[in-house]
């Protein structure tokens, strides 16, 4: 059915489509949806790089695309690269970039792209200042190649390569905050957002391309198959993961924080809320649970201070 | 206009970088390393003296990412530039690969070093010969006026195929080694070189296209035999602006093989890069002293010019082919190669293989003549003493 304009402009999720149906993305998956608000935002003059992780499967094989916006795949560390070069020449061939009426230059990469091998990449683009943004979407692991841990995995989670046995699990690292590290930069705008969140996520996306500079913004995205967790328990899980302070929503803009949710002011609820419907968690204990609170608390108490010192 | 060349005294580096100046080039993206770094140092300097406009330099945090930008430079549509060496042109290996399947024509400048370890800084082909099968073509220049017509060439070349191409230059003996090079003014070089004509563009976004998705077994196949096509097509491209830029500059590159004294030689000595030139005035003397002796010097290695090397093989007794290179558990790598084009045909002669000059080791008139020698003695008994001569080992 065709949206009257009139009810179009009221709508604050854009109701153009340019992610096509029919992608190959399980059901549930939410990196698919998360590209499907990318393309809804910035509509077809953007120039897509995406490498090795879901999201090339998810994009469609030759002579396919589900994407109506040009797209580069590449190899899985470049991300930050390939957008660098292709912002040179853009600006080189005199195309307006970033901007309502300029071309986006979008990297798009999962966690293990990001966190992992691909990180020598992403410094180098924040730290020149390319005119771009990356988005890293978090789905906790490498599920391209059937559920491997990543730096970005929690601790407790089982992987193929990181199993819970009988006595033990193998996860005992805590998730690495990619977005400290992106941080440290100084860019001009980071961001965390979630696909339970699509207006907080299409506003960042907005102000990202307003936002002269490198601009980056990390996405949670639930992954059914690999979390072991309910196709339709998607979209709650990402927002119970907001909720319990787990994967809290803000904004580092030019030097200053700012907390989107859950409130400062509120007690986060606990994390076994999050915990609930996924299987990855499963050999988790009591005492580990415990373990994963004190670190979610402890990481929220820093950002609140870093929102109360920088807001 | 009438060509009048502008003489310079410069390293093949500078060289290098005049070339990329008058190529008009769009994105530059690099990586340091020794002995490649006054390319990029150089290309810098136009660049902050305003000597090149319209360009975008881009200093990259590795050669992984100088590959990955120069390709998304090039799959935007633009020109685009960057150089290596060894360690480097090693690291950027996976994504040769990927420039030369999205079918970009960058253009790279690779400065032959010994890989490590141990540490060695000096010239060895093996850096540049171990990226065979990317799918880029290459050039070996003998002197500094290869390198910045070897360039110039190259985008040529490159952009009508679809595929990279790499200039290689050795290490110090011409990169850091001042000498005269004729270059060509702009507006001819300009007339020679147009504006790229992009295959594809990320820009059309009318028309929004996917580059380097998924190729299932139903056509990656197809994929990769269109790239073996180019590669082929790539001679008859190589020999026509070989033989434009020899009409319009006077210096004639349309053969793939460069053949000095060959027509009566009883054998030739054949390889790649600057040794050549060594072996071009060896070869002069050797013919006052009553050899009947010439040079082959292979320009393309890839693609191959096995139609050419039939040509020169089977007017000669002998051939004597000198590796500044290695493949661990066979040969050297152009013997390798030279002896794999011929075999089925009709030209046999005999053919040694002398591994020389690795890692920097001197390569001098004085042992071409004892090569010459050697393969007096070899032609005379009518048999090998050896196939493959570690012409330098201490023993
Ligand atoms: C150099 C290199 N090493 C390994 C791989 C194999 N590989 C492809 S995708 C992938 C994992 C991707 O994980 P992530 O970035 O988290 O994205 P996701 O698959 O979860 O969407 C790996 C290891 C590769 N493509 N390239
Ligand atoms: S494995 Fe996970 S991230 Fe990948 S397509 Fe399926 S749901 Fe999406």
């Amino acid at each position: 059915m065709e949206i009257p304009e009139n009810v179009k402009k009221r709508l604050s999720i854009p109701a153009d489509e340019h992610f096509y149906a029919g992608h190959t993305a399980c059901q549930g998956c939410g990196a698919s949806l998360g590209l499907r608000y990318v393309l809804k935002t910035y509509g077809k003059k953007t120039i897509f790089t995406i490498p090795a992780c879901c999201s090339t499967i998810i994009a469609g094989a030759w002579p396919y695309s589900t994407l109506d916006a040009p797209l580069f795949h590449t190899a899985f560390e470049t991300t930050g690269a390939v957008m660098s070069g292709v912002e040179a020449a853009l600006k080189v061939k005199g195309y307006k970039v970033k901007g309502e009426d300029g071309v986006m230059v979008v990297g798009w990469a999962g966690d293990g792209g990001t966190a992992d091998i691909g990180l020598q990449a992403l410094s180098g683009f924040l730290e020149r200042g390319h005119d771009a943004l990356y988005i890293m979407y978090d789905n906790e692991a490498y599920m391209n190649t059937g559920i491997q841990r990543s730096g970005s995995t929690p601790y407790g989670a089982w992987t193929t390569n990181t199993p819970g046995g009988k006595k033990h699990f193998l996860e005992k690292r805590h998730k690495k905050k990619v977005i400290d590290i992106v941080i440290a930069h100084e860019i001009p705008y980071a961001a965390t957002a979630s696909v339970a969140y699509p207006e907080d996520f299409i506003r960042k996306l907005k102000k990202a391309r307003d936002t002269p500079g490198p601009s980056f913004i990390q996405l949670f995205a639930p992954c059914p198959t690999g979390w072991r967790s309910p196709t339709d328990k998607s979209i709650e899980l990402a927002r119970l993961a907001v909720q319990t302070a787990y994967f809290p929503l803000f904004e580092y803009e030019n030097g200053k924080y700012k907390i989107n949710m859950p409130s400062p002011k509120k007690e986060p609820k606990p994390i076994e809320e999050f915990l609930k419907y996924q299987g990855r968690f499963k050999y988790m204990t009591k005492e580990d649970i415990e373990i994963l609170q004190q670190w979610v608390n402890h990481e929220w108490e820093k950002l609140k201070k870093l929102a109360e010192i920088f807001g | 206009m009438e060509y009048k060349p502008i003489r310079k005294v410069v390293s093949g580096n500078y060289a290098a970088a005049y070339a990329v100046k008058h190529a008009r080039v769009e994105v530059v993206a690099a990586y340091p390393i020794t002995p490649q770094t006054s390319i990029i140092e150089k290309i810098a300097e136009f660049i902050a003296n305003d000597e090149i406009e319209n360009i975008q330099y881009v200093p990259v945090e590795s050669e992984h990412s100088a590959m990955a930008a120069s390709i998304g430079a090039s799959a935007t549509g633009a020109r685009a530039f960057t150089a290596t060496s060894a360690q480097g042109l090693a690291l950027m290996h996976e994504m040769l690969h990927w420039a030369a399947g999205a079918r970009l024509p960058i253009v790279m400048v690779d400065v032959n070093r010994a890989m490590a370890p141990p540490w060695s800084v000096w010239d060895d082909q093996t850096d540049s010969l171990s990226q065979r099968d990317t799918g880029w073509m290459q050039f070996y220049a003998e002197n500094n006026q290869e390198v910045y017509d070897g360039v110039l060439m190259a985008f040529k070349i490159a952009e009508t195929v679809n595929l990279p191409a790499m200039v290689i230059e050795s290490a110090f003996i011409l990169s850091h080694t001042y000498d005269v090079v004729e270059m060509i003014p702009q507006e001819l070089v300009d007339e020679f070189l147009p504006p790229r004509k992009p295959l594809y563009t990320l820009t059309d976004f009318d028309n929004p296209i996917s580059v380097g998705a998924l190729g299932t077994p139903s056509d990656y196949y197809e994929f990769r035999y269109k790239l073996a096509k180019a590669m082929e097509d790539a001679k008859k491209v190589i020999h026509e602006v070989g033989k434009e830029f020899g009409e319009r500059f006077g210096r004639d590159y349309s053969q793939m093989i460069e053949l000095y004294r060959t027509e009566d030689a009883d054998f030739v000595f054949m390889g790649m890069g600057s040794l050549m030139g060594t072996v071009k005035q060896a070869v002069d003397l050797l013919r006052e002293e009553g050899y009947k002796v010439g040079a082959a010097k292979v320009r393309w290695f890839r693609p191959f010019p096995s139609e050419e090397l039939y040509e020169l093989a089977k007017n000669v007794q002998a051939i004597a082919v000198l590796d500044r290179n290695f493949s661990f558990g066979q040969e050297g790598i152009l013997f390798n190669e030279a002896k794999g084009a011929l075999y089925n045909t009709d030209a046999k002669p005999l053919m040694k293989n002398y591994i020389v000059g690795l890692g920097g080791r001197d390569f001098t008139v004085n042992d071409v003549r004892k090569i010459a020698e050697n393969m007096k003695a070899i032609i005379d008994k009518g048999e090998l003493d050896v196939e493959v001569d570690w012409y330098h080992l201490k023993r």
